[in-house]
């Protein structure tokens, strides 16, 4: 007897999530280093060479890059210990539902960490907090789609290799490159206040990647955890 | 480099493992990719006229892009050498992936100097984070990271599948990159050749461009089949090694 | 005629050395194969093969007739118990184990995880993280985890590893029951004793391969060790 799919990626992410919780460590870490980063930008920001509205962006993206990778790098740490992961592996689920299962307990922890993170960027560079909020936290969710995806497969690959901690940036950061453009210039456009027309084409590659990469890295995690 | 007598319990299952034979890693095609960019790089220099606008700079570009476009062979022959390894699991298809993705990180060095070489007298700058020449940057290092992710795994077969993913999804991200070059406007001259309309540079830079396209084609194959053979030797000696360690 | 647990030529190499060599073994319910063998002999990697978590080099494994490589339900038949624990250390007893029993589409997960930890007796710990646990605690609860769906076939790598007596004897009169309900065991143990215990038959593997067969009743216990011992001429 087998579970669908989606069941059985969600029992998975619900157990990820509840180890998550049950030790809270991985997300606090985070947490400080993402307030961390934004405040040292912050105190580092000469306000009269440059102005809040063009510095925000950058700031959001790259916090949300490296908090990203951090978020990552816990993914499968917690299958390695006691071989935790051939549980999951002689189970008769399918590959591919362990992959959507840890993407999506990623992305829920992700999404934990901006709930934090973009409301302090807006507040810290003056953002007109009632009109950009829910931009921002659309994008940056769009944007966490497609990083939490190329992010769950390579964790788990680096995960199995002896430069873990090297690899998994190293591999990530050239494919983080196309979402982080898009969506800062998305960002820097909506918050200049230009029409949505103009913005669209930088959301169209954002939207695209996720789709491209959600379906490939789904079905290339198989040919990760085959032995 | 000698053939052993391998025992029946050499377990490889690649037939040309059993019989090395000794291929010269140079060899003709070599040569006659080494007289191409010879040649190549005369006409380029004594026999094609300077452009107008960028002076003699400008005779950079006939390096510079070929040399970008023999890394895209390269990759691609990593993208397509994936596919084929996870359908077939032919170890000689990992193999060839692999010397293809040595052989591309040599072309992409080349092109990210000569990219400089050519920016500073026409721009000005060495370097600018423009749209195109930052990702040809990244593009490095995804190739470097193939090949790191390459050193970092000891098992042949994970190794194999490993790679054969990271070459199929930085297949997919290529056009994502050459994507955003459209989007952005950027000091990045327009492509000229690779336009849909009509190339518009005079016919004489025009061959001097294609001798120079097909000279560095030559030599990207060249060297790609000169690591491939290196690779079948260095294999076919680990094997050996394995299997007398088993007795 | 289709065989519980059938192998047919199974072999596995990792680069050049071959861990498994044309292994070939077929058992029907009701059976109990005690599996010896030195280190390095391959038992493990042929239990993991049978399990379904190492894709075979060469030959087939199959469970009730279906690929274990092949189709995911034929994992669903298979209970697997390491000397590892395949646990979640900040998860709780009962979560590790109803976890295991929504993975296997038991179909009343809390009540049969429930039932699994009673018949471990391990109920009094069960909203313990399992890294509070003692190693032994630990591998009766990895024992509930892999039973918590009541596999046809049970896989054991060294399961008496860790456990105390009390422990051990749950765990062989469990497995002798199982065996009368009509499961399929692979027993891998260095404890000969523990081994002959509860098989119907008997194996040992060298280097690779299955060196020596037999039914239980065809041996004689006192005797075996020592032809054991010359078999594998000293290694361990």
């Amino acid at each position: 007897m087998r579970p669908s799919l989606l069941v059985t990626a969600w029992v998975i992410a619900r157990k990820d999530l509840a180890i998550e919780f049950r030790t809270r460590t991985a997300f606090l870490a985070v947490l400080v280093f993402a307030v961390l980063g934004i405040a040292t930008f912050y105190f580092a920001w000469d306000a009269t060479a440059v102005a809040a509205i063009d510095l925000a962006p950058g700031v959001l993206w790259v916090i949300f890059t490296f908090s990203g990778l951090l978020s990552l790098q816990r993914s499968f740490g917690v299958e390695l210990a006691d071989r935790a992961m051939d549980a999951l592996l002689l189970a008769p689920i399918d590959r591919e539902a362990i992959f959507l299962g840890k993407a999506l307990a990623n992305l829920l922890f992700v999404a934990g960490i901006l709930v934090v993170t973009v409301p302090s960027v807006a507040l810290l560079y003056n953002l007109p907090l009632g009109r950009t909020l829910p931009i921002l936290f659309a994008i940056a969710l769009i944007a966490a789609i497609g990083l939490v995806a190329v992010g769950t497969l390579f964790s788990a690959m680096a995960a199995n290799t002896r430069l873990a901690e090297l690899l998994l940036p190293m591999l990530s950061l050239p494919f983080f490159v196309p979402i982080v453009y898009g969506a800062a210039q998305t960002t820097s456009m909506l918050l200049a206040g230009r029409p949505l027309g103009e913005a669209w084409p930088f959301m169209k590659i954002l939207i695209a990647f996720d789709l491209v990469f959600l379906t490939a890295c789904t079905l290339t995690f198989p040919y990760i955890l085959e032995e | 480099m000698t053939s052993r007598a391998l025992p029946d319990d050499a377990g490889a299952a690649s037939p040309v493992i059993a019989d090395v034979e000794t291929r010269p890693l140079f060899d003709w095609l070599f040569g006659v990719a080494v007289v191409a960019m010879v040649a190549a790089y005369v006409r380029a220099v004594f026999f094609t006229p300077v452009e107008a606008l960028q002076g003699a700079a400008q005779k950079i570009y006939y390096v510079h892009v070929p040399a970008a476009l023999s890394a895209y062979l390269a990759l691609g022959i990593v993208a397509l050498m994936s596919i084929v390894y996870l359908w077939l699991r032919d170890e000689r298809a990992d193999r060839l992936a692999e010397s293809s993705g040595e052989v591309a990180l040599v072309f992409l060095t080349a092109v990210l100097t000569t990219g400089p070489l050519w920016g500073k007298p026409i721009w000005g700058t060495w370097w600018t984070w423009d749209a195109r020449l930052t990702l040809t940057l990244f593009l490095w290092f995804l190739t470097a990271g193939y090949l790191v992710l390459r050193g970092a795994v000891d098992d042949a077969g994970m190794r194999a599948r490993y790679s054969a993913v990271i070459g199929i999804l930085a297949a997919l991200l290529i056009p994502f990159i050459h994507l955003s070059v459209y989007l952005f406007n950027t000091l990045h001259p327009k492509p000229i050749l690779l336009k849909p309309d009509k190339p518009s540079m005079p016919n004489e830079m025009v061959v001097t461009f294609f001798g120079f396209f097909i000279a560095c084609a030559l030599l990207c194959v060249a060297l790609i089949r000169a690591r491939y053979r290196y690779g079948v030797a260095r294999d076919a000696l680990r094997a050996m090694d394995l299997a007398e360690e088993g007795e | 005629m289709t065989h519980v647990l059938e192998a047919d030529g199974l072999t596995r190499s990792f680069g050049g050395r071959r861990a498994v060599h044309g292994v070939s073994l077929q058992l029907d319910a009701g059976e109990c194969l005690a599996l010896f063998g030195p280190n390095g002999a391959g038992k493990t990697t042929l239990l993991r093969l049978l399990a379904g978590l190492l894709k075979p080099t060469a030959g087939t494994a199959r469970v009730n007739g279906q690929l274990l490589r092949g189709d995911a339900s034929a994992r669903g038949q298979v209970g697997f118990i390491s000397h590892q624990s395949m646990l979640y250390g900040p998860l709780t007893v009962r979560e590790n184990v109803e976890l295991a029993a929504r993975l296997y589409a038991v179909s009343e997960p809390r009540a049969a995880a429930a039932q699994a930890l009673g018949e471990m007796r391990v109920t009094e710990r069960a909203e313990s993280p399992v890294r509070s646990l003692s190693r032994g605690l630990q591998q009766r609860v990895s024992i509930a985890r892999a039973m918590v769906h009541r596999p046809r076939v049970l896989l054991l790598d060294e399961p008496y590893t860790g456990l105390d007596a009390l422990g051990a004897a749950t765990l062989t009169e469990m497995l002798e029951r199982l065996r009368g309900d009509g499961a399929t065991l692979v027993l891998v143990t260095h404890n000969i004793a523990e081994g002959l215990e509860v098989a119907t038959q008997a194996a040992v593997m060298h280097r690779g391969r299955v060196v020596r067969r037999e039914r239980r009743e065809e041996l004689d216990a006192d005797s075996y060790a020592d032809a054991y011992r010359e078999l594998v001429g000293g290694a361990t």
